[in-house]
């Protein structure tokens, strides 16, 4: 098992869960909430007109207040701007680094699932291998050969999920193969060529979807993790992480410069979640 | 004399299985080993420099001879990698150059931390689903709804976060508990908490969703209709199914707990594997880190192992195949 | 076997009037029911799914679920009131006045816990006897189930034993504390018939000892044999209640002439077996002598010595299909019947070459088959369509019906092409579904209609022959009459040659013009299916037939 798995598994199962068939008020929040953030990641002057690197040593940690909604932090940068502006780096990290395990994954779940009996049990002795580095222990294997930085532990944290996505994919290939509907065209007299474009591939690709929205949420936690230890993004970059990892220091005296970039973080994962319950039930359910 | 025949075929067939997790277990070492090996030979530059803390690190001269001498990396690399996997199998994982000591004894000197902080957080976060489980398939479906949002919510949480909001809340503002870990009981909690809280989330969606199964299954609704109470249907009936799926969960909850260690043990400052592991990472210290990760591995397939051996306990099912 | 109610019954065991069970806003799901059922006495009460029937059993257990709104005038439970009582005082009584069997033990009893431990439990919780004069109970119950070896079967799991034995567990398991009233729900329908008969029996022994016996089924042949009256529900409704010879024979109520009618077993090939109420008038379509439509001499596939082995966990191998050979020939339909593990549902993907045979070949059109590659076979495909059991599971999920269809046509390219609109509608037509399915997925659809697009698709390319692997199995009876009388249809019009494997003698029967017996792989017996019917020679023949449940009234 790997999180991915854990999450993909009750993502499916989400409907016993008390979650409602059709649209709930959760997933329309959750809907508005990923608007905001790809608005914040886009376009962060929208919402939040500021300099997030604006350094104002007058007004150095200054609690929540109507000028500075969410604070100051120890160089009276406004908090609040630099959560909105940091969505763009956060976003970014956790979308590169999903591309990359998705990636992995399906070249890797597609060699095990297509390629015969060896090759599937070579993949997976592998991935076996893999899973005995659990969680982030796999990232920080990576970043002490290649360093720390944002682009390392985008990698790391990419190559960490990367084990979870190819079993899935692996997984998916094989019980899409063997389904009934796949024999049925088999006896209309389909080539395995029209069967794996017509009914395997799509059917093994649209949970991806899924996947990847439940893996961004992952992501952008363990990206967002190696950056408050120090490994990925530095501060003063406007990175959720970094941010956090700025404010460890005055964690007793100004918890603002704390709360509020990891309240996004929080958010964001939150949204991912509902949002890729959702979409899991609406492809199950059409 | 037919009963003594099942009875050592039997026999025989635990030992086989046995033999074949052990096999596999090696291998899965085998092939840690050999992965951090090569991985280490991927660092750019002089490996005996790389041992040393990187490029930056100014090592003299002497240590660089010292360390080239000690690891054979004059040696062609496939002799330096037997080499390598002979000292593995004595238990010799070299030595640490940021802290001048063995690998081996300072990795096992903080396992215990680690291990206690583990096994903890995954009783607790077993505890609090469990509790969150059976208190919602009571409720009704306001109860579910109130339950999926806590379990979405928790599973969520960074443990970094998680820990500072409830330094901030428990210590500084209410000053309960200590704000990093003292050795004693009390420096526990917040660590414990913050481990548990969020693998929660993650066990009590499955109970949960295995709990309503069990308790919509033909089995408890004859099992009511013989007269069984609502209690009885779920401790003799629907607990034991539902414990099944998150036992095996266990497995991969271990490993995300030792993985959150290196978080909470750094922000409580506390001694064990993760705040070693951090050390080593940011200063590079190769042996340290192979050295933890090889523990790690074979802790993992241990707890494996042991998620196996007790499904199979509540499972009857698992030992008649 | 249905002999009338016991005449002196002074106090019933169970009655019921005017119950009423509703979930939430919606209508009542079963509106207002009475019937009473004495000592002594088995009352069936059938219904197709939806009826209102499991309801029923669930609220006279007090069981109808925590949302469930349960009044009525009456409700008594040997003698004594049940109506509004404590979930408390229901406990008391479950198990102990009244007692419920449910489908398929394997689920219905817990399958982590030894059956001993399952039936145990009712002593312990209605008596105060010990541990060890509870399993003495246990042992005495088994044995007088009829289970073998009581003594080493307690210890087992509901997984270890037979299907037959599981019930007989579950069973031993309601009756522990002797309640005077016993609610069996579909107590076989998971069985095969030589088991069936069994369990019906023993329901049978237990009635005569003196246990009302409330049977839920689907199915009149089944009750038939053991009910003394017979209820038939629809709708939430009883329309119609009498003994058994009573409604059986001379059926009132047009839901209950529906449902008789549906009966397949003992009705010569081509009699219509669903009621067209609409049109009540018309003549419908009498058997002829050629009851094989435009049968010929002409064999269009043909096996011959077909095996097939499969490696079981442990590491040996069993053969599922052994030396297996037949004929098929051209508008005729070849039936094999077996029961669960005989093999046939491995002959049927040899037929349809899913499965290459390990020694044995099939021919079709006088080609080889089963022996030539898939690209020399899939031109031959065209010509060998296939219906499945499980309709739902063999259409793309993310298909519509238009889409399968269009797939099936090979009109994959030309969606607004007038010909594959043309095509589209003639093919709905003939399995008798409106376009409105068209743009609807199959989830969306009832069984029926998702049988019938399966054999849409398979007419759509035009196969001369149709491998029918239990086609109707999970289909209600009356929507199972329409199906069958809808291949009988596409046969005659088509003329079409049919393999229909099914377990169920009576549906094999119906359709069949030759039988093939299976048992353990093997054919037990062949031959025309009047003859095999009337006069069965192998004893195992002889041994299913008497099992099937007919109608006997």
């Amino acid at each position: 098992m790997s999180d991915l798995e854990v999450r993909a598994r009750l993502a499916t199962r989400a409907d016993r869960l008390g979650q409602p068939r059709r649209l709930g008020v959760a997933e329309s929040v959750a809907g508005m909430l990923a608007l905001l953030l790809l608005v914040s990641a886009l376009a962060p002057q929208l919402l939040a007109p500021g300099d997030p690197l604006g350094i104002d040593p007058l007004s150095a940690f200054e609690p929540p207040n109507l000028a500075h909604g969410f604070g100051t932090d120890e160089s009276g940068r406004d908090i609040y701007t630099r959560v909105v502006h940091g969505t763009q780096s956060s976003l970014l990290i956790g979308a590169a680094a999903t591309a990359i395990g998705l990636g992995l994954g399906i070249v890797l779940g597609t060699l095990a699932g297509m390629l015969g009996r060896v090759v599937d049990f070579t993949v997976n002795r592998f991935l076996e291998v893999l899973f005995a580095f659990p969680g982030l222990l796999l990232a920080l294997l990576f970043i002490v050969i290649f360093g720390p930085g944002v682009a390392t532990a985008t990698i790391a944290v990419g190559l960490s999920t990367a084990p979870g996505y190819a079993r899935i994919i692996r997984a998916q290939l094989i019980s899409v193969r063997s389904t009934a509907f796949v024999e049925a065209a088999t006896v209309l007299g389909r080539t395995r060529w029209q069967i794996l474009r017509r009914h395997i591939l799509p059917n093994t690709l649209a949970p991806l979807f899924v996947l990847a929205t439940l893996g961004i949420g992952q992501a952008i936690v363990w990206a967002a993790t190696l950056s408050y230890l120090g490994l990925g993004a530095e501060p003063p970059t406007a990175e959720w992480g970094a941010m956090l990892s700025a404010g460890r220091t005055y964690i007793t005296s100004a918890w603002w410069m704390s709360f509020f970039p990891g309240l996004f973080i929080v958010l964001t994962a939150v949204t991912a979640t509902v949002l890729g319950r959702g979409i899991d039930r609406r492809m199950r359910h059409l | 004399m037919a009963e003594s025949v099942v009875r050592r075929r039997a026999a025989l067939r635990v030992l086989g299985r046995l033999a074949g997790r052990l096999g596999g277990a090696l291998f899965v070492l085998w092939a840690v080993a050999s992965i951090t090996f090569f991985a280490v030979r991927l660092i750019p530059g002089d490996p005996a420099q790389a041992v040393l803390g990187g490029p930056g690190s100014q090592a003299s001269p002497e240590a660089l001879a010292a360390v080239t001498a000690e690891y054979g990396f004059d040696q062609p690399v496939i002799v330096q990698y037997f080499a390598q996997l002979g000292r593995l199998a004595t238990g010799d994982l070299g030595r640490s150059y940021a802290l001048n000591m063995d690998v081996g004894p300072l990795v096992l000197s903080q396992l215990g931390g680690t291990l206690v902080l583990a096994v903890l957080s995954l009783a607790l976060a077993w505890l609090l689903a469990l509790a969150l489980a059976t208190w919602s398939t009571r409720g009704g479906l306001v109860a579910a709804r109130v339950a999926t949002s806590l379990e979405i919510v928790a599973a969520a949480l960074p443990h970094f976060w998680l820990a500072t909001s409830l330094i901030v809340v428990l210590s500084i503002w209410l000053g309960l508990l200590p704000p990093i870990s003292t050795g004693g009981v009390a420096g526990l909690v917040l660590p414990v908490l913050t481990l548990a809280i969020p693998l929660a989330g993650f066990l009590g969606q499955i109970m949960r969703e295995s709990l309503l199964t069990a308790l919509e299954s033909p089995f408890v609704l004859s099992a009511r209709a013989r007269g069984e109470s609502e209690r009885g249907a779920l401790w003799i009936h629907a607990l034991r199914h539902a414990s099944l799926p998150a036992i095996s969960l266990s497995g991969w909850a271990f490993g995300s707990l030792i993985s959150g260690a290196v978080v909470v043990e750094t922000i409580f400052a506390r001694p064990g594997l993760g705040r070693t592991l951090l050390g080593a990472v940011t200063l590079r210290d190769v042996p340290v880190v192979i050295g933890v990760v090889m523990i790690v591995a074979v802790a993992y397939i241990l707890m494996t192992l042991l998620t196996d051996a007790a499904s199979r306990l509540v499972d009857p099912r698992l030992r008649l195949s | 076997m249905s002999t009338g109610a016991p005449k002196n019954s002074p106090t019933a065991a169970l009655i019921v009037r005017n119950l009423r069970v509703g979930f939430g806003a919606v209508d009542p799901v079963v509106r207002g029911v009475s019937f009473e059922i004495a000592r002594g006495e088995c009352l069936a009460i059938v219904g197709e799914s939806g009826s209102g029937k499991s309801v029923t059993a669930r609220s006279l257990l007090g069981l109808a679920g925590a949302n469930a709104r349960v009044s009525a005038d009456r409700l008594e439970l040997d003698g004594q009131n049940v109506l509004g009582l404590t979930d408390r005082a229901w406990r008391a009584r479950r198990g102990k006045t009244v007692g419920l069997v449910l489908q398929d033990a394997l689920v219905s009893l817990d399958p982590l816990r030894p059956i001993g431990r399952e039936i145990a439990d009712s002593l312990r919780l209605h008596t105060t006897l010990g541990a060890a004069a509870r399993a003495r109970r246990v042992l005495e119950l088994l044995d007088a189930v009829g289970l073998p070896d009581p003594a080493r079967q307690v210890q087992k799991l509901s997984g270890q034993l037979s299907g037959g034995e599981r019930q007989r567990a579950l069973i031993a398991a309601a009756i522990a504390l002797d309640p005077p009233l016993l609610i069996a729900d579909e107590p076989t329908t998971a069985l095969d018939v030589t088991v069936q008969a069994q369990i019906l029996a023993l329901l049978e022994q237990i009635t005569l000892a003196g246990t009302a016996v409330l049977l839920i089924s689907h199915d009149l042949a089944v009750v038939s044999h053991v009910a003394h009256r017979v209820a038939v529900m629809h709708d939430g409704l009883l329309v119609e209640t009498g003994s058994t010879a009573q409604v059986l024979g001379s059926p009132a109520h047009v839901q209950t002439r529906r449902m008789v009618a549906a009966i397949p077993a003992d009705k010569p090939r081509g009699t219509r077996l669903s009621l067209n109420l609409r049109a009540a008038d018309a003549p419908p379509r009498i058997a002829t002598t050629d009851s094989t439509v435009a049968c010929d001499s002409t064999v269009v596939l043909e096996a011959s010595g077909l095996s097939k082995s499969f490696r079981r966990p442990d590491g040996s191998r069993f053969l599922a299909v052994d030396d297996v050979s037949f004929v098929l020939h051209r508008g005729s339909t070849l039936g094999i019947v077996g029961e669960s593990g005989s093999g046939k549902t491995t002959t049927a993907r040899l037929l349809l070459a899913l499965l290459q045979p390990d020694q044995g070949e099939v021919r079709v059109f006088g080609e080889p088959w089963s022996a030539a590659s898939e690209k020399t076979r899939r031109g031959l495909r065209v010509g060998v369509g296939a219906i499945y059991q499980d309709s739902l599971g063999s259409f793309d999920p993310r298909w519509s019906v238009a889409e399968i269809l269009r797939d099936a046509l090979g009109h994959r390219q030309q969606r607004r092409a007038p010909q594959t609109t043309a095509r589209l509608r003639s093919l709905l037509d003939e399995v008798g579904l409106a376009a409105t399915v068209l743009p609807r997925r199959p989830l969306e659809l009832s069984g029926g209609q998702r049988q019938r697009i399966g054999i849409a698709r398979a007419l759509a390319a035009r196969p001369e022959i149709l491998i029918c692997d239990e086609p109707v199995s999970s289909l209600d009876v009356s929507v199972q009459a329409q199906v069958l009388d809808l291949l009988d249809d596409v046969q005659r019009d088509r003329g079409l040659s049919l393999i229909f494997i099914s377990h169920d003698l009576g549906v094999v029967q119906h359709v069949s013009d030759q039988i093939a017996v299976m048992r353990a792989g093997r054919i037990m017996e062949s031959g025309p299916a009047a003859r095999v019917f009337t006069a069965p020679q192998h004893p195992y023949s002889v041994q299913l037939l008497a099992a099937v449940p007919r109608l006997s009234i």
